[in-house]
């Protein structure tokens, strides 16, 4: 039986789609079986980071109603062969999403794969709630500015309320990812820093993603960037995230801080 | 106008902290306070409704926010003809 994790984040922009695209392809390239789920029905935008958009034939709302089965509609990757996309819809709305349609697909999909990433559209209508209302565990998607962390929040109480596993009593395991950090910004007190969102939001950490023209890059060609940005600082950031979510314990690297004298004499806090 | 000012960088960040500290601690008060509404009017209806028939729609429950204290309030309308049943 594999694990559902939904990634969201409340507000828009800040890097659901690219997380989830990112955080899918780590975890497909060990080996595991992933399926990446895009929730956001009319406006559907991971088969294009994932450069699957002309391979969409089937999409998640023909499979809730039964017009196509689940094989039909699953996209696999060109580069890595365990992992698969199961599309949103472009053309119809999101009252075509029905809770026993939702419930049906997650459970044949938690049989097929060993990760199932569900990535949530913005907002806390219908959309987002049905993206998160089955899964097991969350990632939310946060950027260091106000209104971003306002609405992680906002999310954080109706993953503790309005999901299958906090209606059974249970607690749902929360994440948080931090995106677009700015070390730079952040240590000159232009932006809030790690442990500033950290104790507002009071939710574990999963990674620090920094700011780095590598995503645009990679959102561009259309492939995650943890496959065509290998070396670069987000692609790392992200396979350490993606390892931490398998169960690993890693050292947190946060982006800019270097262990050297300079930092160590004046013990700067780990921002 | 402190000549000093001019030269000391801005730092907005703490600012956002303060806001967001504060914000937060407002917002989440008033989410757990619809959701006791929310639980308040369900059971006070399912008892209200072992004695008399009453339109679910009809009960206003809510809570005044006080200084030293707050009040709860509840009104349930009952219609004249369903009060004889009990």
């Amino acid at each position: 039986m594999g694990k559902v994790i939904v990634v969201t984040s409340g507000k828009g922009g800040v890097g659901k789609t690219t997380s989830t695209a990112a955080l899918g392809a780590a975890l497909a390239r060990t080996g595991q079986n992933v399926a990446v789920v895009d929730f956001d029905v009319g406006l559907r935008n991971l088969d294009l980071i994932m450069g699957a958009e002309r391979r969409v034939v089937f999409d998640l709302i023909n499979v809730v109603q039964g017009v196509a089965k689940l094989p039909q509609a699953l996209i696999r990757d060109k580069r890595i062969e365990t992992l698969y996309l199961l599309p949103a819809s472009q053309t119809r709305d999101k009252d075509a999403l029905t809770e026993d349609g939702v419930a049906r697909v997650i459970a044949e999909l938690r049989q097929r794969f060993d990760w199932v990433i569900c990535d949530s559209p913005a907002g806390i209508e219908r959309g987002a709630t049905l993206a998160m209302r089955y899964a097991d565990e969350a990632v939310i998607v946060a950027n260091p500015e106000v209104s971003s962390v306002r609405d992680s929040d906002r999310i954080i109480g109706l993953l503790d309320s309005k999901t299958t596993k906090a209606e059974r009593g249970e607690r749902m395991a929360k994440h948080l990812l931090i995106t677009r950090f700015d070390p730079a910004r952040a240590a000159r007190g232009e932006m809030l820093g790690i442990e500033d969102v950290l104790e507002i939001l009071s939710i574990p950490l999963i990674g620090i993603i920094p700011e780095s023209e590598e995503v645009l890059r990679a959102s561009n060609i259309g492939a995650p960037i943890t496959v065509c940005g290998r070396d670069s600082a987000p692609a790392r950031a992200y396979n350490d995230a993606a390892r931490r979510i398998a169960g690993e314990t890693l050292d947190m690297i946060v982006p800019g801080e270097k262990k050297g004298f300079f930092n160590r004499l004046f013990g700067r806090r780990a921002a | 106008m402190n000549p000093f000012r001019l030269f000391r960088p801005v730092r907005s960040a703490p600012v956002a902290r303060e806001r967001l500290q504060i914000l937060l601690e407002y917002e989440r008060r008033m989410v757990s306070q619809s959701a006791l509404i929310t639980t308040l009017r369900e059971e006070i209806f399912a008892v209200v409704s072992r004695h008399v028939t009453i339109d679910p729609e009809r009960i206003n429950v809510s809570i005044d926010r006080g200084e030293g204290f707050s009040t709860l309030a509840v009104d349930i309308e009952i219609p004249n003809k369903a009060a004889a049943r009990a």
